[in-house]
């Protein structure tokens, strides 16, 4: 899924401090499973700015909404006769949420309250790790189920690089080396001969450095 | 046990700790207590097995997240104690109050009073 | 290996069969020049060929393709290198062509340590091609005379391509591997990693004799003197992939006060001395960075000089 952190207290502060009434809205998506933006999240984050602003003696009114997701445009249409009552609404949901909200209704305003990271799963309760880079050219059946394009620092193909020690990135002990792990099950599964052969240098035109991307399923279009 | 503790504490029960939410402990800095604890059971004795210590993290973030808007992060604190331990149920009472005054009333609250 | 591929001096002195010796030099973190060309002057004579390092550990230095026209500038023979965590294949392969119309022969290819490690850590992350597809067009560049995409070259780069090795990263088994996978792409000639563990650098070796690497390509052992305690210390704990065994920070702490850096050099005219013999290594390389004074003495010390005239 879509991973993100929600942006420091101090942050969404500042976006709101001009303004008296505001609505929150989650997400059902990504921003739930991860724990960030979901029904929980929106009536934390509510509670919490009308502490900080009650405290200030510039009360906030804050009202709270959650919608199935915010990147789909019929899900989006059920708030159209709420919206105009807000001076501005907080979106809990990933970048996609409020930028679909800001091209749906022109006439509001509408804040980010996380900041959107990446694309990947779960490995514990409570913390989730980069999977995908979303590069539009999955090369993961090569390296063993594993992607050296997200995963490795410096998205090699034809890896490691000098600095893997201890199974770690040498930019820090908390990283992985993808490269480790992709060439130690080379060898178990037999076939580390398939890493003599040169990866050539990667058509970055199918991921975001070829301009913002689009996809359409033909048959499903009107 | 009839021990007196501080009538200015409200209790809340509730059947586990674990059963107490982040927004539980927002609401009630939100609607003005000056402080609020939890009590559970001493750590390893939870009568299901880690409410206590999902309440123990759920404290420290309610912590943090004051700290980060200005609030003392003394105003919530996690207590834990076995459910015999009367004396020191209304021990906890008395030093939390205790803690309280000296912090003075909610910041919440001056704005309220001014 | 005897058509030569670039005339650099470096690739001659390999071709006729002499004991490479390489040194190494980081440009300024500034424009300037004056001391550069003290650092230079102090390996004038003493080395085969100086590297020039690219904004090594990630730190902003003067170019290093601008730093090599001053060391040609004063008459000695730079390699130029070149890392691909700041450059995409367009800057590159425009690099390549600009180095050579400049009258730099010796290229060494490189992946370059991650940004978080340096001065702008903030900095967008390029690595748009690694290390093995460098070498890789730097090979296509001079043997095809095309670009990546193909298309020719009006008057195609002809330079001696190096790499480096790191025989003590790790997975160890595969270090060999990927060695003979730098040369299959291209590699003339490679320069490890600097080396303190010589039993396992010699069981290294004995993998890559085994395999013939060394009959494929030119390869140079990385010496680097330790200067102190502090310095061994750091160096086995602090930077990723390097083998600094105990016995060596002991050796180090029993020189006494004073004499640390003395018993550093002469661990590293012990190693040379080996490397001279070992079956395989066609050179030294030494890295003594900021320590450029000390060069011509350990070249001396090591039977290094004079250098051959090729």
């Amino acid at each position: 899924m879509i991973v993100a952190d929600r942006k420091s207290l101090n942050e969404i502060l500042d976006m709101i401090k001009d303004l008296k009434n505001i609505l929150i809205i989650g997400c059902k998506g990504c921003v739930t499973v991860c724990n960030v933006g979901g029904s929980k999240e929106v009536g934390i984050l509510a509670s919490i700015l009308k502490i900080a602003r009650k405290k200030e003696g510039h009360p906030l009114e804050v009202d709270e909404k959650i919608l199935e997701r915010q990147c789909d445009p019929e899900y989006i249409e059920q708030i159209k006769d709420q919206v105009e009552d807000y001076e501005a609404v907080i979106s809990m949901a990933c970048g996609v949420g409020p930028q679909f909200l800001s091209e749906r209704y022109p006439g509001c305003r509408f804040f980010p309250a996380l900041n959107t990271t990446f694309f990947g799963g779960a490995v514990q309760h409570g913390i989730w790790e980069e999977r995908c880079a979303g590069c539009g050219t999955c090369v993961i059946h090569y390296f063993e189920g594993m992607c050296p394009i997200a995963r490795c620092s410096k998205s090699l193909l034809n890896g490691p690089c000098g600095g893997s020690a201890g199974g770690k990135c040498e930019i820090s002990k908390d990283v992985d080396c993808i490269w480790d792990m992709i060439v130690r099950k080379k060898m178990e599964q037999g076939r580390l001969d398939d890493l003599l052969e040169f990866m050539p240098a990667k058509d970055w035109t199918t991921s975001r450095d070829g301009g913002p991307r689009k996809s359409v399923r033909e048959e499903l279009v009107q | 046990m009839r021990l007196s503790y501080p009538s200015n504490v409200k209790i809340i029960q509730v059947p586990c700790t674990g059963r107490v939410d982040i927004l539980h402990l927002l609401k009630a800095i939100e609607d003005g207590a000056d402080g609020v604890y939890v009590a559970g059971c001493l750590e390893g004795e939870c009568h299901f097995i880690d409410g206590n210590l999902k309440a123990k993290r759920k404290v420290l973030y309610v912590k943090k997240t004051l700290e980060e808007i200005g609030l003392e992060p003394e105003r919530v604190e996690m207590f834990n104690l076995s459910a015999g331990e009367g004396p020191r149920f209304a021990e906890i009472a008395r030093e939390m109050v205790q803690r309280i005054k000296e912090l003075g009333p909610s910041p919440v609250n001056m704005k309220k009073a001014a | 290996m005897s058509d030569l591929k670039s005339g650099s001096n470096l690739e001659k002195v390999l071709n006729a069969g002499h004991f490479a010796f390489t040194g190494e030099c980081g440009p300024p973190q500034g424009a300037n020049v004056e001391r550069l060309k003290e650092k230079i002057h102090h390996l004038k004579g003493c080395v085969d060929a100086v590297n020039i390092t690219d904004n090594q550990t990630a730190v902003v230095r003067m170019s290093s393709w601008a730093a090599s026209l001053v060391v040609l500038q004063e008459g000695l023979e730079p390699n130029f290198q070149m890392v691909c965590r700041d450059r995409n294949r367009l800057a590159i392969q425009s690099d390549i062509l600009g180095i050579y119309a400049h009258g730099i022969r010796n290229i060494l290819c490189l992946s370059g340590d991650h940004q978080r490690f340096g001065n702008h850590p903030g900095a967008k992350n390029v690595f748009d091609i690694d290390s093995m597809q460098l070498i890789h067009a730097v090979k296509t560049m001079r043997d095809e005379g095309t670009f990546l995409n193909g298309q020719d070259i009006d008057v195609p780069p002809e330079l001696f391509i190096g790499a480096a090795s790191n025989p003590f990263a790790e997975p160890f088994e595969f270090r060999v591997h990927r060695l003979a996978k730098k040369i299959a792409a291209g590699a003339d000639f490679i320069q490890t990693q600097c080396i303190y563990n010589m039993d396992r650098f010699r069981e290294f070796m004995k993998k890559v004799v085994d395999m013939g690497l060394h009959e494929k390509c030119y390869i140079l052992a990385g010496v680097t003197p330790m200067k102190s305690v502090g310095m061994a210390r750091y160096m086995a704990k602090q930077v990723p992939g390097m083998d600094v065994p105990d016995s060596i920070i002991k050796r180090l702490q029993g020189a006494g006060k004073g004499k640390v850096a003395g018993a550093g050099i002469k661990f590293a005219i012990e190693q040379i001395e080996e490397f001279k013999e070992m079956e395989g290594i066609a050179g030294v390389h030494l890295m003594a960075i900021e320590w450029e004074h000390r060069v011509p003495e350990i070249a001396e010390l090591a039977g290094m000089l004079p250098r051959p005239k090729v």
